[in-house]
């Protein structure tokens, strides 16, 4: 169990930059997620901390060690690969068994028949048999020890590359996309089984993947990435509530945000559509903006409806999907306002029987999310511009 | 027609017709090359088959049946087991000779970019060429007096080596020119080997803690090359066996039949004393040999390689 932390780290592939200038602290025994649209450098990044990428600059700490010279298996980190990378010609026990082998065996102990001279090896052996048959154990492959990888299905592979990362006790485990190579009901079940092997063994966990649902659901805190750069770094929740940056709005909540145009009004305030918002806008009147409703954040009413408080979009609804819990409805607005938005909403017994033909969407103010022409959160931590009994975060209904 | 006026009343006599136009189709599509195949490759196994129970010479009137005599006397035969027994010790030479260095340099060129491709050529260059042109170059370079190599031998003030002309040394020689054909051709074969191996396998590996080139060769390379190591071992034994052209070339099987291979002594028995019935005996034997060796070293590897 280990602190992970990166300084300035930085990596270009023959003058293409990938990363530049990542700070990250990764407490010890954290499940720290990096997430991020392909191409992002999240999987370079990863192989940097492992030690199969040299980093062009900066430095990798390893419970406060820079560890930037050593070679990967000196960095006591273990790895998941998204192919599993299990060797395809050992069986279950030996894959699993082969980390320890390689550091408790000299080389001649290894080999065919030179390993006859070592009288240690079978202690050595034993040993090593009785941690796999553990990890085996708590994993529940036990009864697959004797067979090769190929005659297991994708789940199981899966877990015989945990356990061949588990098996050494490792400072951190790293994992790439682990579950992408999975059906979708299965890599359901194992993010919860993995979000349950690290509250039990309560070693740092590093996790890349592009699935904002992992993201979300088993991390205690999220670093965001496009593009070489950390966008926002926080727990889950916080980046779904404040997104720091349009780009983290739009990756993170399905379905995704709303984003309309919108632009500072004379009097600073948040002009959307030709109507003044109380939200504060931040920018030189006239200055574009971009605002961000959440699907969650839009209640359907009849056409003309009004609550207090609340602001509407009208629009006509063009599609409407029946998830069985819910309905996502995507409906064209009218002019003066233009687009199309999309609206989830809870089916209950009070839902609205939805229809096509014009409908109000009601949104409370203080749930938008305010972007200046950079894609930059405008900071909403100054006093409300009006009383306004609705939460700051998001208005459920 | 009248069948398929009535579709679910009589749905059988309609699919035995189909059925039966179609295996007529099929037998008529697979048949030329069915033919083909009879004719270059059944054929004539049978032709010689049937040669090597005769006392058949090449352009006798008549011959007589003479039953297994052929084979009898072949194991008989002082001149046939020797070119026997020296076949053996040529593929002894040459089967780990190539396939190593074919896979040393495989494994040495898999990593360079820029340069691997002019090694490639190097290396596969002897392939190409052919072997009884190539074998005058060797009979030069290898002269005892006017060669280069005993040239630089003498230099540094050792004896010449009678490299073609000492019966000891002659079978190590001309199995050294087999090597040198043949190690572009299975260094090939080991470098498309090497590029199936997944990167991520070594990156795992390296994880896992090897930690050196012999680590790494030893847990993923060698076992992973184990299908490509058993079609080289099973063509390059092959093709050994069937050494010819620089016997043929350079000693004529001398000095005093050190040289004599299996395929030269038919040669001699077939072409030059035109014994046509025993030299197909002799082919028997030699194709019975192949194919032992073949399937033996299938099932003992095969058993090994897969996964």
């Amino acid at each position: 169990m280990a602190s992970v932390a990166l300084q300035s780290i930085g990596k270009s592939f023959g003058g293409v930059p990938v990363l530049s200038d990542i700070n990250l602290d990764i407490a010890d025994g954290e499940f720290l997620t990096l997430v991020g649209a392909s191409g992002c450098g999240k999987s370079t990044l990863i192989r940097i901390i492992a030690g199969l990428e040299p980093q062009s600059a900066g430095s990798v700490l390893i419970d406060g060690v820079p560890v930037d010279h050593l070679r990967p298996h000196e960095r006591h980190v273990a790895m998941v690969f998204q192919s599993y990378a299990l060797y395809p010609h050992m069986k279950v026990f030996a894959n699993i068994a082969l980390p320890l082998v390689m550091s408790r065996l000299r080389l001649f102990e290894r080999l065919p028949v030179l390993r006859l001279l070592s009288a240690r090896r079978r202690s050595v052996m034993a040993g090593i048999a009785d941690e796999v048959h553990a990890v085996a154990r708590q994993l529940q492959i036990e009864a697959l020890l004797e067979r090769r990888p190929s005659q297991l299905s994708g789940g199981q592979r899966q877990r015989v590359a945990l356990g061949r990362a588990m098996v050494r006790q490792p400072a951190a485990f790293l994992m790439d996309e682990p579950l992408s190579n999975l059906d979708a009901k299965l890599r359901v079940h194992m993010r919860s089984e993995l979000a349950e092997l690290h509250a039990r063994i309560g070693t740092t966990f590093i996790y890349v993947t592009h699935d904002q649902v992992e993201a979300m659901t088993m991390s205690d805190r999220v670093a965001m990435m496009d593009n070489g750069v950390i966008l926002q770094l926080g727990r889950p929740g916080d980046l779904y509530a404040r997104p720091a940056n349009v780009k983290v709005a739009q990756f993170i909540g399905t379905p995704a945000i709303n984003l309309l145009p919108a632009k500072a009004s004379a009097s600073g305030l948040v002009e959307l559509f030709g109507r003044e918002l109380p939200v504060r806008a931040g920018g030189a009147p006239g200055a574009a903006l971009t605002i961000g409703i959440r699907p969650e954040a839009l209640t359907p009413a009849p056409a003309g409806s009004a609550r207090a408080g609340m602001h509407a979009l009208v629009g006509r609804l063009r599609r409407s999907e029946n998830l069985g819990a819910g309905q996502i409805l995507h409906v064209d607005l009218v002019a003066p306002a233009s687009g199309t938005v999309i609206c989830s909403i809870a089916n209950g017994p009070e839902t609205l029987p939805i229809e096509s033909g014009e409908l109000a969407l009601l949104f409370a103010p203080a749930s938008c999310h305010v972007f200046d022409a950079e894609g930059q959160r405008i900071a909403d931590d100054s006093a409300p511009v009006t009383p306004s009994p609705e939460p700051r975060t998001r208005a459920l209904t | 027609m009248t069948a398929a006026a009535l579709p679910y009343a009589a749905p059988l006599p309609r699919r035995n017709r189909q059925r039966f136009i179609e295996s007529v189709a099929g037998v008529g599509f697979a048949f030329p090359a069915f033919l083909l195949l009879l004719l270059t490759n059944v054929v004539p196994l049978l032709v010689l088959l049937y040669l090597s129970f005769t006392d058949f010479k090449l352009g006798a009137l008549e011959s007589h049946f003479l039953g297994l005599d052929n084979f009898r006397k072949a194991l008989a035969d002082p001149v046939f087991r020797r070119s026997l027994a020296n076949t053996f010790v040529y593929v002894a030479i040459v089967l780990p000779g190539s396939v190593g260095l074919g896979l040393l340099i495989a494994v040495l060129l898999h990593k360079r970019r820029r340069t691997r491709s002019i090694y490639e050529v190097i290396y596969f260059l002897p392939v190409t060429s052919t072997l009884i042109a190539m074998a005058t170059v060797w009979q030069f370079i290898l002269h005892p007096r006017l060669g280069p190599v005993n040239g630089v031998l003498r230099a540094m003030g050792f004896d010449a080596i009678p490299f073609l002309s000492e019966p000891a040394y002659v079978l190590p020689t001309l199995a050294a020119i087999g090597i040198w054909q043949l190690v572009g051709f299975n260094m090939v074969l080991f470098l498309a080997g090497l590029s199936a191996i997944p990167r991520d396998l070594y990156e795992a590996a390296e994880i896992d803690g090897c930690r050196s080139g012999v680590d790494r060769f030893l847990t993923i390379t060698w076992p992973l090359l184990g299908p490509t190591t058993m079609f080289v071992i099973v063509t390059t034994s092959i093709t050994a066996f069937k050494v010819f052209d620089t016997v043929a070339v350079m000693t004529r099987g001398g000095p005093m039949g050190s040289s004599e291979v299996l395929l030269y002594a038919i040669y001699l028995e077939g072409y030059q004393y035109f014994h046509m019935g025993y030299a197909a005996a002799l082919t028997l034997i030699f194709l019975a040999f192949v194919l032992l060796f073949s399937i033996l070293q299938t099932f003992v590897l095969e058993r090994r390689v897969h996964y």
